[in-house]
């Protein structure tokens, strides 16, 4: 192989480097605006309940309407007077109780299932956000204590009521606040 | 026309890439326990393959075979397709953090999944023109999609099922995939050239 050959195949391989390098640069900062640091930031302060009392689908969905101003900071009841001072500290706002029209503050709780009463029916499994629920058609179910956020959104799908709310260990609640940090 | 529909059929299901090439078995093993996981993975190799395929056929038209540096194809189309996959990965985190989430580490490793690559190699060999790169290359990738999503629900179905303690988990999977493989086969002959 001759020298020339070989620098030509160099200049290639680093052109075509550097060109894919440059047009990723030029997406990455085309696509993803400054604002979505500023989501990510409030979504890490929400407790990922995923309960939906905010009236928005989830903790991230409430986020991004906090950052686009659509939306004020006192709507999180499971996140309570703390996570209303955490928010109005990262946005510069005064911070205010949390408004009872989205629901009163309790203290954090997990799902679980009276085995006796459970009938297998499955209507509890698409109801949980975080897919806390184990069990399938006939099966009899039971919840991840670890994953539950205590959204107590499968209460009202559950037929025989054999679902109840109880204080969160101190094992699910370490989990919630790994998440969160 | 008639060749076009040959050529994807010839891809997506007589010659499948995974189940009859053995190529991608990583993502295809990997990804496959939740189906809203596989849906994306399938979309993402989708897009990445069809991509793919066009520019490294451009790159090989007007670069290489002009320059004589057939012999650089291995290394270009390796640094091609990791660029095409971090676009993807960036368009995906911004339009669905919760599929990024999902999928992980999985997303940039299609980057050595050899299914691309593959399909890249093949469609100079086989010398294929541009559309036809684009065909070879989307109907690949619809391929793997349906035979990542078919595995997936059967996947599904097996955490639930009684399976023998020494099959549990991975073992059972495979054994799943060999009789998809064998399933497959009865594709032989369709359209055959």
């Amino acid at each position: 192989m001759n020298p020339a050959a070989l620098i030509v195949a160099l200049l290639v391989a680093v052109a075509l480097a550097v060109a894919l390098g440059v047009a990723l640069g030029w997406a990455a900062s085309r696509i993803e605006p400054d604002s979505d640091s500023l989501v990510e930031r409030i979504d890490a302060l929400l407790p990922q309940t995923q309960c939906g009392q905010c009236l928005y689908p989830g903790c991230r969905p409430y986020a991004a309407a906090i950052a686009s101003g659509e939306a004020d900071i006192d709507r999180c009841p499971p996140g309570g007077d703390a996570t209303v001072r955490a928010l109005a500290a990262l946005l510069d706002r005064a911070p205010r109780p949390v408004d009872p029209a989205f629901g009163a503050p309790k203290p954090a709780q997990v799902a679980w299932i009276d085995e006796e009463k459970c009938i297998g029916c499955a209507r509890c499994l698409p109801a949980c956000p975080v897919d806390a629920i184990i069990g399938a058609s006939r099966h009899m179910h039971t919840v991840i204590a670890a994953q539950c956020t205590g959204c107590e959104l499968c209460l009202p799908p559950c037929p025989v009521d054999c679902i109840e709310l109880r204080p969160a260990t101190a094992t699910s609640l370490r989990y919630r606040q790994s998440r969160a940090a | 026309m008639t060749e076009l529909l040959l050529l994807a059929l010839g891809a997506s299901l007589v010659n499948n890439f995974v189940l009859s090439n053995f190529l991608g078995l990583c993502p295809f093993i990997g990804v496959s326990r939740r189906f809203e996981a596989a849906a994306g993975m399938a979309l993402a190799t989708l897009f990445v393959l069809t991509i793919a395929s066009g520019l490294s056929f451009a790159l090989w038209q007007w670069v290489l075979v002009p320059l004589h540096l057939e012999y650089l194809r291995t290394l270009v189309f390796i640094l091609l397709i990791a660029g095409v996959v971090q676009f993807t990965e960036i368009m995906v985190r911004a339009t669905s953090p919760l599929l990024h989430q999902l999928l992980g580490i999985f997303l940039p490793l299609i980057t050595t999944n050899c299914a691309v690559l593959g399909v890249a190699l093949l469609n100079v060999d086989r010398q294929h023109g541009l559309l036809e790169s684009l065909v070879f290359g989307a109907s690949a990738g619809a391929g793997f999609g349906l035979a990542l999503l078919l595995f997936t629900a059967l996947r599904e179905r097996l955490d639930t099922a009684d399976v023998p303690e020494a099959f549990r988990g991975a073992p059972v999977a495979l054994v799943t995939a060999g009789l998809m493989a064998l399933a497959f086969m009865g594709f032989a002959g369709l359209g055959a050239r």
